[in-house]
């Protein structure tokens, strides 16, 4: 018991590390790939091929000045970005990355110790999971209602307009595999997969619903309402600066690995072995790839207004994902 | 372009070939129909494949578009306009400017001021002659009315000072003495750029 504990602990500080780490070199990633697919370089001056950039944007984030507008409800303002922040990573605490293993013994103390898949193995993964990262979605909402500022307001508005639409579709959207799969523990879909190949030729419905419903949920670019530059300046985070908002950044980048996680593990496999590829090497190929499908898209597709997020989620994707729902009953119950 | 079509260049009488803008659907039927069809229609995918394609590109077959500005450069035309130099003769040195005063006379920015005197082989020579760099639009009428191509336009537009005042005395222009067999003739207004070859179209005329 004692060594499971400490495991835990250790599991959730290397994936606090980790993620956060990886969620700054998110960012060096999607200005790369936006910059080539631009026929630009992107940062290249900080380092080998700007790698350092990401160093130098985190020096500049924590030194910069932190403001807090004169009119804005300060405790709540203060609070907003570590809701988008702790969501995100206790959403994480939930998803398998790696298949279990055992430390080689020839490493000291450590040697020999069996690690499962997960920080938190709970029965009901998926639920948690999405409930956290629907969770996390208060931070752009607080942060825009507390900051006493026109474009927070209606970056704010946005978010519950976001939040209504697409917490429906990516629901039933994944209700589907859960039918087929008959748990919410994300290691029996992993194990499912294993057994019966990948949900995403099964169910290519859900598969397609759940990546719309992913790309709302994290914001990016088809529906990045909130924070929309061109329109409402930068929505809920207008006032915001330095860590404050780089809690925010975090916060995204970690939701975009979460989804990222959570398509390949349901949808595409999980962490099982690939023809030759061994499973952690294959779920980080499938990880990245999804990844790069958000960046793609952001370099391709123009994004839609609220009014549209509404009628696209509510009058399009819920009834397909109900029809899909009900086909996916009667095929199991035939 | 055939004779049938030179005689009837007006505008409205040819055939053109129109927009084919379709019919916004009224009813709610056509309207889901609209939907379908752009849904299955893929154009999304070629979007997605449009990018794809610009980056493969990019990163494989040396279409990047960036320039590292302060490392590289781009080739600028002869025509440009920037900084402007004072050239010296290519057989004796002495610089070629012969102080007749038509570059003072022409500037309309009233920003060149020179003098001139007779030296002790009763020869014109500048003694002071600069360019207020603050007041001067880099016109070029300077450098086309000089009738010995003595003052013309150069290609250093990076320039960094305390004060613009410091690129304009004629010491600073004139082509240095130990660079003169580097000094480039001028080639004046109307001049090609350097890649016009690649450039240039083929004349119907050629074909």
């Amino acid at each position: 018991m004692e060594a499971t504990t400490l495991g835990v602990v250790i599991k959730a500080i290397i994936i606090l590390a980790i993620i956060s780490a990886i969620a700054g070199f998110g960012t060096y990633l999607e200005r790369k790939v936006l910059a080539f697919m631009q026929r630009r370089l992107g940062p290249m001056h900080v380092g080998p091929y700007g790698l350092m950039q990401i160093l130098a944007d985190g020096i500049k984030l924590f030194t910069k000045e932190d403001i807090i507008p004169q009119n804005a409800n300060r405790l709540i303002f203060a609070l907003a970005p570590v809701i988008t922040a702790a969501t995100a990573f206790i959403a994480l605490s939930a998803v398998p990355v790696f298949p279990d293993f055992t430390i080689p013994s020839w490493i000291p103390l450590l040697g020999g110790t069996f690690v499962p898949s997960i920080a938190a193995d709970i029965n009901i993964g998926i639920l948690f999971v999405l409930g956290m990262m629907a969770a996390g979605l208060y931070g752009p909402l607080l942060a825009g209602m507390a900051q006493a500022n026109k474009w927070g307001i209606i970056g704010a508005a946005r978010t519950a307009v976001q939040f209504l639409s697409y917490e429906v579709v990516t629901g039933l959207s994944i209700l589907a595999p859960i039918m087929i799969v008959g748990s919410l523990s994300l290691v029996d879909f992993n194990n499912y997969s294993s057994e019966h190949g990948w949900l995403m030729f099964t169910q290519p419905v859900a598969f397609v619903l759940f990546l719309i419903g992913g790309f709302a949920e994290t914001n990016r670019t088809p529906f990045d309402l909130l924070e929309h530059e061109a329109e409402v300046v930068s929505g809920y985070a207008t006032e915001y600066s330095g860590m404050r908002w780089g809690m925010f950044f975090i916060g995204e980048y970690a939701n975009m690995i979460t989804v990222s996680v959570l398509s390949a593990v349901v949808f595409m496999g999980g962490y099982n072995d690939m023809w030759f590829l061994p499973g952690w090497l294959a779920i980080i190929l499938k990880i990245a790839f999804v990844f790069f499908l958000m960046l793609w898209v952001r370099a391709s597709w123009p994004h839609v207004r609220p009014n549209q997020l509404m009628w696209l989620c509510w009058k399009v994707l819920m009834p397909i994902a109900v029809i899909n729902v009900v086909v996916t009953g009667i095929v199991i119950m035939v | 372009m055939g004779l049938e079509q030179f005689k009837n260049r007006n505008i409205g009488t040819q055939n053109y070939k129109m927009l084919d803008l379709e019919q916004v659907p009224t009813r709610n039927f056509d309207k889901f129909k609209q939907v379908v069809k752009r849904t299955f229609k893929g154009e999304l995918f070629v979007g997605l494949w449009v990018t794809l394609r610009a980056m493969i590109n990019a990163l494989f077959r040396g279409e990047m578009h960036a320039v590292k500005y302060p490392f590289e450069k781009l080739p600028i035309s002869p025509r440009y306009r920037a900084i402007h130099e004072m050239l010296r003769l290519l057989e004796s040195g002495h610089y070629r400017c012969i102080g007749c005063g038509l570059c003072e006379k022409i500037c309309i920015a009233n920003c060149i001021s020179m003098n001139t005197r007779y030296d002790e082989n009763q020869r014109k020579e500048v003694s002071e002659y600069t360019i207020n760099f603050g007041r001067c639009i880099f016109c070029g009428f300077c450098a086309e009315v000089c009738p010995e191509l003595a003052i013309v336009h150069g290609s250093r537009y990076e320039n960094a000072s305390e004060q613009r005042a410091s690129f304009s005395l004629f010491e600073d222009m004139l082509t240095p003495i130990d660079n003169l067999n580097l000094q480039q003739e001028y080639q004046g207004f109307g001049a090609v750029t350097p890649y016009a070859d690649d450039h240039i179209k083929k004349t119907p005329l050629a074909y």
